[in-house]
């Protein structure tokens, strides 16, 4: 029942509109709509529940409270939060780019959420599976670069600019580790498409086959996202707030959620690409694949935001050494051990 | 606890032109202090130059540098002084000898107006750059309000 | 043919990281520092003209305005120096309960500059880990003084008060305490490896510079430099107790660092014995001092050991009411000296590093 509970709505949705007598590809077209838009929904919710949650761990930590007043627990917190950025003045700075200015928040959710509609969040159900999945979201997600650099650009601030020159500079460099890591799964399953490669892990994660191109995943897409130790991007001690230190009211807010909306991003892949996806351990399918899925989503969430409350920030000079030197030549060499196994593997042939 | 001071009436035998009273500080004039510094850092091993002011005694017309010598190796400290006129206030820079005079003599510099000759970047330190006059100085009246 | 180009960054006097109001004139090539320029005085208030036409007295709360994060031992350095001016022998009990609430101070003073270094850095948990030491030392210092940073306990002749019944028991337990809070600094901030590879062999200074640049406390100590007035020089009481005087070896930003962890060890330490030995110290914490103080024609120079470095009160008396001239030798100040040569040819985020690392207030710095 609850396996099948949003399955079953687009189903009677389908079926409701089949009843009105439209011509079939526009129903699907009405079908596709209300999928996309209840995952905009939910990754608007879902972001301004993490910026909660993020409070609450970082205070958890440090031994404080966290935010407690508004709401149960606090938990309306942001969302006050929210009401009280959309109500300030966007300022714009004399000098600034204005159409470039304006236009960076906005499209910075634009890859995020285009990304979404291909991951499968359980048995059934991706918005679109497409047979390039793998391909396509590593593409769209790293044009994010692209509108951190216009708000930096724009902005006319050193500060901004030098924002986003470690912006473009760590987000590239990361990009490649990122891809050749998750190469070697990509190469047993042979598929780019998402539901092969959850299918394919139905006995055995691949974070159990490929231990070291999940740990390089996940340090490139800590890297990705701007996140500490690799937040030099933001580096509020040295930069202040790198691309975003202009913006204020809603454009900041934009950015911030972003971030969010990002890592629940490279969470979701890590789990899909690394911790079978949707597919319930121990045999406990009782429990419906989506509440899996987000169950893993949101231990690989916690633990990121438990790296950010621990650890200091790395020197920009640091983080390229480490990308290029580190965890491409492992990368790399993961794959060619990758490729050997798997000629092994075919020789015995087991 | 009796702080150990330098040996001063010895160095009355070497340097002819200093002066002492009783509480061992030495005075020497303005035109012989760079050597005398010199000769306090290689010979006595005041090596820590600790404290470098000045005082405005408008009765005497002299403005007063004070410096504050310590060593670190050997323990004891000297305190040296030299007089300066308050209209043409010129004192050679111990910059060379010590680092450390680099700040404090601007800041002596901003507050009093003394000219520390040979100082490779004499500006205003505290106060700002178009500020009129030395605070410091007795006779320095304020009258712009706050500001 | 590429072209850089050189370029100027405004480092301040409105940045999160120069603990203050502290601008760094940067000139840049990419991130790498070509130049530097230090401006201060943005936080300048006169406070060496105020004391001029204030009484003895009326000085001491102006000296917990420069360095408020060790308010204590600035009250001492210049009630110290008049009263060595004037020849006033300090009772026993306020002797101790000097060197007591004195390494209180330093304690408050230095579990800060670790959060905050740990911040500046990026790491805010540390940050907010010492915050939580911090305000139980805040406690103790308000019950025994009535106020959290600007302290004023220290007055020509003694101190202000007793320490209340029960105040150091209390204290005594929290520095039982202390080393496992200090074992938790360590195990998060300083044995952390990217704090580590961030700090380690930035911004090192030779000892030879750090004398000749009159740079003091932790600053100079972390060059290998053994000079604490506290054992080279002994004001007050402190050649009875026994405490040892931590030494860096590399003069780099780490060092300078660790330096202040471990003389937080050596504070406790000396906390400790004072307890221990203040128990058979009873009278009074006063001394007969006349209500108006009018010390002889004269002049004095006393310096002791602050959190900072050495800070130094030069005091000259025309024999009236009224201090003729006070200055201030501000440890922070002097130590900033060499930073413009410190910077060059390291990155921006090495600037808040080795800022940082000097611990700076801007209160003292600018007077």
């Amino acid at each position: 029942m609850l396996e099948n509970l949003f399955v079953g709505i687009a189903d009677w949705l389908r079926s409701l509109l089949g009843g009105l007598g439209t011509p079939g590809e526009i129903n699907e077209a009405i079908v596709m709509l209300a999928k996309l838009v209840a995952i905009l929904v939910f990754i608007l919710v879902n972001a301004l529940w993490l910026v909660y949650m993020e409070r609450k761990v970082a205070a958890y930590m440090q031994a404080r409270i966290g935010p407690n007043r508004v709401g149960p627990k606090g938990l309306l917190q942001t969302t006050a939060d929210i009401g009280k950025l959309i109500s300030k003045e966007i300022v714009i700075p004399k000098k600034a780019d204005v159409v470039v200015f304006l236009l960076a928040p906005v499209l910075i959710f634009v890859p995020t959420l285009m990304v979404f509609a291909v991951i499968p969040f359980g048995k059934n159900m991706a918005a679109i599976d497409m047979n390039i999945g793998v391909f396509y979201l590593l593409a769209i997600a790293s044009l994010s670069t692209l509108f951190f650099w216009m708000g930096g650009w724009a902005s006319n601030s050193k500060y901004s600019l030098i924002g986003s020159m470690r912006v473009v500079a760590q987000m590239v460099s990361y990009e490649l580790p990122l891809v050749l890591g998750l190469l070697g799964v990509v190469m047993i399953v042979g598929s780019l498409k998402m539901s092969d490669i959850i299918a394919a892990q139905e006995h055995t994660w691949f974070i159990f086959t490929q231990p070291i191109a999940f740990l390089i995943y996940f340090i490139a897409a800590v890297a990705e996202t701007n996140r500490t130790p690799f937040d030099l991007v933001e580096g509020e001690s040295e930069i202040i707030a790198g691309p975003y230190t202009e913006y204020g009211g809603m454009a900041f807010a934009m950015f911030f959620l972003a971030e969010y909306a990002n890592i629940m991003v490279i969470c979701a892949m890590a789990t899909i690409m690394f911790l079978g996806g949707w597919h319930a351990p121990f045999g406990l399918d009782f429990i419906p694949s989506w509440v899996w899925f987000f169950l893993k989503m949101y231990i690989l969430i916690f633990i990121v935001m438990q790296f950010r409350w621990t650890y200091p920030r790395i020197r920009v000079d640091q983080l390229m050494g480490f990308g290029w030197k580190v965890l491409v030549p492992l990368a790399l060499a993961n794959i060619f051990i990758t490729g050997i196994g798997m000629k092994i593997y075919q020789a015995i042939g087991w | 606890m009796k702080e150990q001071l330098a040996p001063v009436d010895e160095m009355k035998q070497k340097f002819s032109y200093i002066e002492f009273d009783e509480q061992k500080t030495v005075n020497v004039p303005a035109d012989k202090l760079l050597e005398f510094m010199q000769a306090m850092k290689d010979e006595y091993a005041l090596d820590f130059l600790t404290n470098l002011t000045a005082v405005d005694y408008p009765e005497e017309n002299k403005l007063q540098v004070v410096y504050n010598l310590n060593s670190i190796e050997k323990g004891y400290t000297l305190m040296v002084k030299t007089d300066v006129d308050r209209e043409h206030p010129e004192v050679p820079s111990v910059f060379p000898v010590w680092g450390g005079a680099n700040w404090q003599e601007r800041e002596v510099y901003d507050l009093l107006g003394i000219v520390f000759t040979g100082h490779p970047n004499l500006k205003r330190i505290l106060l700002d750059d178009k500020f009129e006059g030395h605070p410091l100085r007795k006779d320095f009246r304020w009258e712009g309000g706050r500001e | 043919m590429l072209r850089t180009q050189e370029y100027f960054l405004n480092f301040g006097p409105q940045h999160p990281s120069t603990h203050g109001v502290f601008q760094i004139i940067l000139t840049l090539d990419g991130e790498r520092i070509v130049k530097a320029e230090p401006v201060c005085g943005y936080l300048h208030r006169g406070i060496e003209k105020l004391a001029e036409s204030r009484t003895y007295t009326q000085v001491i709360p102006y000296t917990d305005r420069m360095d408020y994060l060790a308010a204590m031992l600035q009250n001492l350095g210049y009630v110290q120096a008049v009263e060595k001016m004037m020849g006033i022998e300090v009772p026993e009990r306020a002797e101790y309960l000097r060197v007591i609430s004195g390494e209180l101070s330093r304690l408050t003073s230095h579990v800060l500059a670790t959060g905050v270094y740990a911040l500046d850095i990026g790491g805010f948990t540390g940050f907010l880990l010492c915050f939580r030491e911090r305000e139980k030392m805040m406690d103790l210092l308000e019950e025994l003084t009535g106020s959290r940073m600007t302290l004023s306990y220290a007055r020509i002749g003694g101190v202000a008060d007793d320490a209340p019944e029960g105040w150091l028991d209390k204290l005594d337990k929290l520095m039982d305490e202390m080393p496992g809070y200090i074992e938790e600094y360590n195990g998060l901030i300083t044995g952390n490896e990217i704090f580590q590879a961030r700090t380690k062999f930035v911004g090192q200074l030779k000892p030879e510079t750090a004398v000749n640049y009159s740079l003091s406390g932790p600053v100079l100590r972390a060059s290998g430099v053994n000079y604490d007035l506290r054992k080279a020089k002994p004001y007050g009481i402190y050649d009875r107790f026994d405490f040892e005087v931590p030494l860096g070896e590399n003069g780099d930003c780490f060092d300078r660092f660790y330096c202040r962890v471990l003389e937080m060890e050596q504070s406790v330490k000396i906390i400790k014995q004072a307890i221990e030995q203040i128990k058979e110290v009873d009278g009074p914490v006063m001394a007969k001092v006349p209500k108006v103080l009018k010390p002889p024609k004269g002049e004095v120079y006393h310096e002791i050991e602050t959190s900072k470095g050495i800070i130094g009160y030069y005091v000259v008396s025309d024999g009236s009411n009224k201090p003729y001239r006070v200055h201030v030798r501000r440890p922070s100040f002097i130590n900033l000296g060499y930073l413009d040569e410190m910077l060059k040819g390291y990155l921006i985020a090495d600037v808040v590093a080795i800022l940082g690392s000097i611990d700076i207030v801007l209160g003292e710095v600018d007077c």
